[in-house]
C-alpha cells in the first residue's frame, strides 16, 4: 500500500512531548535550587549521574531493538526520568546508587516494555522501589539541612564523597547527615513517644522537617505553575493531596497526641513531588480527568496507611506503583458517556 | 501430619466433585470448534494449505495438527482470527501475503472442453460441452485450479480491480518506517 | 458531560457538546471579497457518482448536444442522484478519469465540451410552491439532482421526507461553516440571503416543520445582520436565527442539533429518529433556484483559498470545473505551494493532480504554504496523555480506538464506537505525539467494511461448494443407482432358471422378424446368375450363420 496517502487533518496545535518534557523540568528547577542551597551538592553531582546513565542507558536499548535513537531521547522523557529520581534519592548517595537505581529504571521499567508509553509502571518510582528494598542503609541516610549540620562540603568533596565514599579528614558521617522528619517520627512514636515530645526536635520545623518544607513548598510552586501552563490538571494533586489531608486530620482529630496533622503530612517527604510531578505522570497513570481524581485519591490513602501504619517512613513510591497497577481498571470504570448512546435518546 | 492430609484430600474431593458437577450443569452449547473455525476460512477451496478445501483444513486444525498460518487467501487477517479462537501465536502467512486475483478466459481460445468447469470447487464457470466457458467474477475465489487442467492455456488470473467504494486506507507508516521513507 | 446552558443575544438557550477545537479561523483571506463567477472552462469533467448512494446512470452517448441544465444521468435507484449539464456543449467522452479521492483512483465521467454559448434548456418555474403538495415537491428537488452542499453529499429529497410522521419538529439550517478558511456559505448569506430564506420556506413546507432555526458561527456578524434584517423585512415569516459560540466542530450536524436542542441522535440512527432534520444553507438556496427557477444543480460558491494563491475568493463555479481553472482565475498559485486540498484543513482530501473537476460537494480549494500547517513533529508513541479524549466532540476514547486499530484488533476497536466517529481531527490536531489518529481509525474502518464484504463472499463460496459436493454425490448416486439396476438385470438374465422361457422368447423374437421381413417385402436382391464367387460367398455366410445359431442354441 502507498506510504504517501496522508489523511485529514493538516493542521497541527502546539502541543509536543518534548516541549511538555521541558516545561515539567523547568518547573523542578526552584526545588533543585533550594535543596542546593539547603542540603548542599549532592543533587548536583546526582543529577548529572543520573542523566547520564538515562541517556546512556536508554541509547543503548534503542540501538539495541534498532530504533531511532537520537530522535527518540529528543522527546526528554528519560532527562526528565532522571532528574525525579535524582530529587527522589538522598543527595549524599554514593555514585553506583544513583547510577543502578537510574539504570533499572530505564531499561527495566521503561525500555523493555516498548518505550515511552507503553510502561505501566512510573520508572521513577519502580528504580527508587529497588534502590530502597535492596540497599535500606544508603537510602536512609540523609544529608542534613543547614542548622543541623556542624559541617559543610564543597562540591569537590562532595564528588569525592559520591565516588569512594571517602570523607574528608576531620568530617564524620554524623556531622553532615541526619534522619529525616518522617523517619524520625515513625521510631520515635514506636518506642512509645508522643507528638508533641517529638516535634520539639530541632529536625522538625515549623509544619514539617526543617528544609524538607522549603522545597516540599518550592515544589508546591513549581506545581502550581505547570497547573497555569496546562501542562497537568489539577485532579492528581487535589485527590491526592486532599485525600491525604482529609485522612490525616481525622485520625489527628481521633488522638493527636499519635497521628500526626494534615499541614505535617502534606511538607513531608515526598507529597508534593508525588502529588504534581510523579502521580501525574500520563503514561502510568489514569487517562481520563475522573479517572485522574479517583488515581489521586487512590495514592494519597495509600500513602497515609504505608506512612501511619506501614514499616517504611514514606510510602510514596509504593502508593504510586500500586496505584499504576489499578489504573487500567480505574480507566474501564470511568468512560465516558459516548454521543448518541444515552438512554433518553 | 495425617489429619493434615486427610483434610487436603477431603477439600481436593469436595472441589472436585463441585467443579464436575458446574462443569455439566453451566455447560455453554456453542459451535464445535471445526465450525468455528470453518467460519473464519476464506472458502476458496484452493488448496493452496495443503488440504482438499477449507472444511479439510478446518478439521485439521481443529485436531491441532497443523499450523495457523497456511491459507494464504485468508492473509492476515484469517491468521490473526484463528490466533484468537485457538490460542495459538500470530505467524506471517506462509508463502507471504497475496493479492487477491481472479481467473480470466481468453474466449478466442476456448474450445469447451468442461475441464475447467469439473475442477472449479464453487462452480463459477458457466459453460457447456462444445460451448464458450466464462468466469463469473463474482462467485470466483481465485484459487487457480482451474488454470492447469486447462488443454490450451487460455485461463489467467487477473487482479480485481479497486473502486473509490471499496478502496482501504492504507495502515499509517511507524515513525521507524516514516524514518526509512524519508 | 458539560449540558452548561449559555443564552445568546436572542435570549435562546443553547447547550454545548463535549470537547471541540478553538482553532485559527483565518476566514479574512477571502471573506471580504464579494462572489467572483468563474470563467466558463473549455470542458468539463462529471464524475457520475458525486453523492452518497449508486452512481447515476448515464442518458446521453458521445457526441450529443446538451443544452444547459438537461440532465445527462439519471438516478439509480431510491438513493441517489441526477446529473445535469452544467453547460451547453457536446458530450466528448464517457470514460474512466481520475476524481477527487483520497486513493487517488478513477471513476466514471461525462465528459463535455463547452461551446461557449451556455444556451439553457427550457426551466419550469414553480411560483406557487405553498400549493404544490410535498411529495410534489420532493420529486421536482430530486429531478433536479439536489445533494447536500455542506460536504457529506446526501440526496436532499430524502431529507425532506418526513416519513410516517404528521411533521417534523424542527427543522435545522446550517449556517455554521466551522472549519477554518471556508467562507462560501458566509458570502452566500450576506449576498444572497432571500435565495436562503425562500429556500428554508419551501424546506419547511414540505416536511411540516414545527420549528425552523438557522444556527450560525458567531464569527460571522455580517452574514447574522443580514439574516435578521431579511426576516424582519418579510414579517411573519416563523424562521429564527441564532447565533452560536465559534468552536469547531460546531457545523458537524450532530454537534450542531445538541447545541440548539440539547438532543443527541441516537448511534447508528440520522436525526429524523428525533424529529429533527438539519440541511445546509447552500442547499436551501439551491431548492430555491430549483423549485421556483427551474435550474438544477449546475454550480456552487467554492472558496478558493490559502496563502499558496495569490487572490484568494469565493467563486460561483459550474460543477466539473478543473481546479486549475480556478487556481488560475485567483492569481495562480504560489512558488512556495506545499499542499493543494479540496475541502478545508482538518477534513479536506490531497490534491495529487491539480486538474481535477469541482464536484457537488467541492466547497474549497485550500493551497497551503509551508507556515500554515502548525508546529509539525516527528511522530512519537502514545504517552497516554488523554487529551484526545477531552477534545473529542463525540465523547469517544480515541485513545483506545488508537491502540486496538493499530493492533488491528477490529472487534475491539468496534467496542469502542469507532463508528460513531465523525473524523473531525479534533483529536489529531491536539495530540502531543504528533499520531495520525484520524487514518488509523479510516483504516480501521475501511478494512472493517472490506472484512464484512469478503465474509459475504466467503459464505456464498460456502455454500456454492456445498451444493457442488452435494450435486456431485446426487450425480453418484443416481450413476450407481442406473448401474446397480443394469447390473441386476443382467444377473437376473445370467441366473439359469428360466432356460425354456428364454428359448421361447427367442424363438418368438426370431419368427416375429421373419414375419416382418416377410411383411415388408424385404428379400434378397441380385439372387439370380450369381458368379461361382458370389455363390461361394453366400454359402459361406449361411454356413456362418447356422453355426452361429446352433451355437446360441447351445449357450441356451
Amino acid at each position: 500500500m502507498s506510504n504517501h496517502v496522508t489523511s485529514s487533518p493538516f493542521i497541527h496545535g502546539a502541543a509536543n512531548v518534548t516541549r511538555t518534557m521541558q516545561l515539567v523540568a523547568y518547573a523542578l528547577l526552584p526545588a533543585i535550587l533550594g535543596s542546593l542551597w539547603l542540603f548542599g551538592w549532592g543533587i548536583l553531582i546526582n543529577l548529572i549521574l543520573a542523566i547520564s546513565t538515562a541517556l546512556l542507558a536508554e541509547a543503548a536499548v534503542l540501538a539495541m531493538r534498532h530504533r531511532p535513537v537520537l530522535i527518540t531521547l529528543q522527546d526528554g522523557s528519560a532527562i526528565l526520568t532522571a532528574m525525579l529520581l535524582a530529587i527522589s534519592l538522598p543527595p549524599l548517595a554514593p555514585w553506583w546508587l544513583i547510577v543502578i537505581g537510574t539504570a533499572f529504571a530505564i531499561i527495566f521499567a521503561k525500555q523493555l516494555y516498548g518505550g515511552l508509553g507503553f510502561n505501566p509502571f512510573n520508572p521513577a518510582m519502580a528504580g527508587y522501589v529497588l534502590l530502597l528494598i535492596s540497599f535500606p542503609q544508603e537510602m536512609t541516610s540523609w544529608a542534613a539541612p543547614t542548622i543541623l549540620r556542624s559541617a559543610d562540603l564543597s562540591l569537590w568533596q562532595t564528588l569525592q564523597y559520591s565516588l569512594t565514599s571517602q570523607l574528608p579528614v576531620g568530617i564524620t558521617l554524623d556531622a553532615i547527615s541526619s534522619a529525616t522528619a518522617l523517619d524520625t517520627l515513625q521510631v520515635q512514636l514506636g518506642m512509645g513517644h508522643v507528638l508533641s515530645e517529638i516535634r520539639s526536635s530541632p529536625i522538625f520545623g515549623q509544619l514539617g522537617g526543617y528544609g524538607w518544607e522549603v522545597i516540599n513548598g518550592l515544589i508546591l510552586l513549581g506545581g502550581l505553575w505547570l497547573l497555569r501552563q496546562r501542562v497537568i490538571s489539577w485532579h492528581v494533586p487535589v485527590g491526592m493531596l486532599g485525600s491525604l489531608a482529609l485522612m490525616a486530620t481525622l485520625f489527628h482529630f481521633v488522638d493527636p497526641e499519635y497521628y500526626a496533622g494534615p499541614l505535617f503530612h502534606l511538607a513531608s517527604g515526598g507529597a508534593m513531588l508525588g502529588a504534581f510531578f510523579i502521580a501525574t505522570d500520563p503514561v502510568s497513570g489514569a487517562t481520563s480527568l475522573r479517572g485522574q481524581l479517583v488515581f489521586g485519591i487512590g495514592v494519597g490513602l495509600l500513602t497515609f496507611i504505608i506512612r501511619t501504619w506501614g514499616s517504611f517512613p514514606d510510602g510514596i513510591a509504593f502508593a504510586v506503583l500500586l496505584m499504576n497497577m489499578a489504573a487500567p481498571t480505574i480507566d474501564y470504570y470511568t468512560q465516558p458517556q459516548v454521543y448518541g448512546h444515552n438512554r433518553r435518546s | 501430619m495425617l489429619t493434615a492430609i486427610l483434610a487436603l484430600a477431603v477439600l481436593a474431593l469436595v472441589f472436585g466433585l463441585i467443579l464436575g458437577y458446574a462443569a455439566v450443569r453451566f455447560k455453554v452449547e456453542s459451535d464445535p470448534i471445526v465450525d468455528r473455525i470453518d467460519a473464519i476460512l476464506p472458502q476458496s477451496q484452493c488448496g493452496q494449505c495443503g488440504f482438499a478445501g477449507c472444511r479439510p483444513y478446518a478439521e485439521a486444525l481443529a485436531r491441532g495438527e497443523v499450523d495457523i498460518n497456511l491459507c494464504p487467501p485468508g492473509g492476515e487477517a484469517v491468521v490473526m482470527g484463528l490466533a484468537d479462537l485457538l490460542g495459538r501465536d500470530v505467524k506471517p502467512v506462509e508463502g507471504g501475503a497475496k493479492k487477491k486475483m481472479i481467473a480470466h478466459i481468453d474466449e478466442t481460445t476456448c474450445i469447451g472442453c468442461t475441464l475447467c468447469i469439473q475442477a472449479c470447487p464453487v462452480d463459477a464457470i458457466l459453460g457447456a460441452a462444445k460451448q464458450m466457458h466464462t468466469i463469473i467474477a463474482d462467485e470466483c475465489t481465485g484459487c487457480e485450479l482451474c488454470v492447469a487442467p486447462c488443454p490450451v492455456n487460455c485461463i489467467k488470473m487477473i487482479s480485481v480491480k479497486v473502486a473509490p467504494a471499496t478502496w482501504i486506507w492504507p495502515y499509517p507508516p511507524t515513525s521507524q518506517q516514516a524514518k526509512e521513507d524519508s | 458531560m458539560s449540558r452548561a446552558a449559555l443564552s445568546n443575544s436572542a435570549t435562546q438557550k443553547l447547550w454545548r457538546f463535549h470537547g471541540g477545537l478553538h482553532l485559527p479561523d483565518q476566514k479574512s483571506l477571502s471573506c471580504e471579497q464579494s462572489i467572483e463567477q468563474a470563467i466558463l472552462p473549455k470542458r468539463l469533467v462529471l464524475p457520475l457518482q458525486q453523492h452518497i448512494g449508486a452512481a447515476a446512470k448515464p442518458i446521453v452517448k458521445i457526441g450529443d448536444h446538451v443544452c444547459k441544465g438537461q440532465m445527462i444521468a439519471q438516478p439509480d435507484g431510491y438513493v441517489s442522484a441526477a446529473l445535469h449539464a452544467p453547460s451547453s456543449g457536446t458530450v466528448a467522452a464517457i470514460a474512466e478519469l481520475p476524481i477527487p479521492h483520497p486513493s487517488g483512483l478513477k471513476a466514471t465521467c461525462i465528459v463535455i465540451d463547452t461551446d461557449g454559448e451556455d444556451r439553457w434548456i427550457e426551466r419550469q418555474t414553480h411560483g406557487n410552491w405553498a400549493s404544490i403538495n410535498p411529495s410534489e415537491l420532493r420529486n421536482i428537488i430530486r429531478d433536479a439532482g439536489i445533494v447536500g452542499l455542506g460536504g457529506a453529499g446526501f440526496p436532499s429529497f430524502i431529507k425532506l421526507n418526513p416519513g410516517a410522521r404528521t411533521e417534523v419538529d424542527t427543522l435545522i439550517l446550517n449556517a455554521a461553516e466551522c472549519e477554518p478558511y471556508i467562507t462560501c456559505d458566509d458570502r452566500l448569506i450576506r449576498e444572497r440571503v432571500t435565495e436562503v430564506i425562500a429556500g428554508a420556506r419551501i424546506m419547511r413546507h414540505a416536511l411540516h416543520a414545527r420549528r425552523t432555526v438557522i444556527g450560525i458561527e458567531d464569527n460571522k456578524p455580517e452574514a447574522y445582520a443580514a439574516l435578521q434584517a431579511a426576516l424582519a423585512r418579510l414579517k411573519h415569516v416563523p424562521i429564527e436565527v441564532v447565533q452560536v459560540p465559534t468552536l469547531y466542530p460546531t457545523g458537524g450536524e450532530k454537534q450542531l442539533i445538541k447545541i440548539l436542542t440539547s438532543k443527541e441522535v441516537p448511534s447508528q440512527g440520522l436525526p429524523i429518529d428525533i424529529n429533527i432534520v438539519c440541511h445546509n444553507v447552500a442547499t436551501a438556496a439551491a431548492v430555491h433556484r430549483a423549485v421556483e427557477l427551474g435550474e438544477p444543480l449546475i454550480s456552487r460558491i467554492v472558496t478558493v483559498t490559502g496563502h499558496g494563491v495569490h487572490t484568494p475568493r469565493n467563486l460561483e463555479t459550474l460543477i466539473g470545473t478543473p481546479i486549475t481553472d480556478l487556481l488560475e482565475q485567483c492569481g495562480g498559485t504560489t512558488k512556495d505551494l506545499s499542499r493543494l486540498l479540496l475541502g478545508g484543513p482538518m477534513m479536506g482530501v490531497t490534491l495529487s493532480d491539480h486538474n481535477l473537476p469541482i464536484t457537488k460537494t467541492g466547497n474549497c480549494v485550500l493551497a497551503l504554504t509551508p507556515n500554515e500547517f502548525g508546529p509539525q513533529g516527528s511522530v512519537r508513541n502514545c504517552i497516554r496523555c488523554g487529551e484526545c479524549a477531552r477534545v473529542c466532540p463525540v465523547s469517544l476514547l480515541p485513545q483506545q480506538m488508537y491502540w486496538h486499530a493499530r493492533a488491528k484488533d477490529f472487534d475491539k476497536v468496534q467496542d469502542y464506537h469507532l463508528f460513531d466517529c465523525i473524523e473531525c481531527g479534533c483529536c489529531a490536531y491536539v495530540c502531543p505525539s504528533n499520531l495520525p489518529l484520524v487514518q488509523y481509525y479510516r483504516f480501521a474502518k475501511t478494512a472493517i467494511w472490506s472484512q464484512a464484504r469478503e465474509k459475504q463472499k466467503s459464505e456464498l463460496a460456502r455454500d456454492r461448494h456445498d451444493f457442488r459436493i452435494a450435486r456431485q454425490e446426487r450425480e453418484k448416486a443416481e450413476r450407481a443407482a442406473r448401474l446397480a439396476k443394469k447390473k441386476a438385470a443382467l444377473e437376473d438374465k445370467s441366473a439359469g432358471t428360466d432356460d425354456k422361457a428364454k428359448k421361447d422368447a427367442i424363438k418368438a423374437a426370431m419368427e416375429r422378424a421373419k414375419v416382418k421381413r416377410e411383411a415388408t417385402k424385404v428379400a434378397p436382391k441380385n439372387t439370380d446368375n450369381l458368379s461361382a464367387d458370389q455363390q461361394r460367398q453366400i454359402d459361406e455366410a449361411n454356413a456362418r450363420r447356422a453355426a452361429a445359431e446352433q451355437d446360441g442354441e447351445k449357450k441356451s
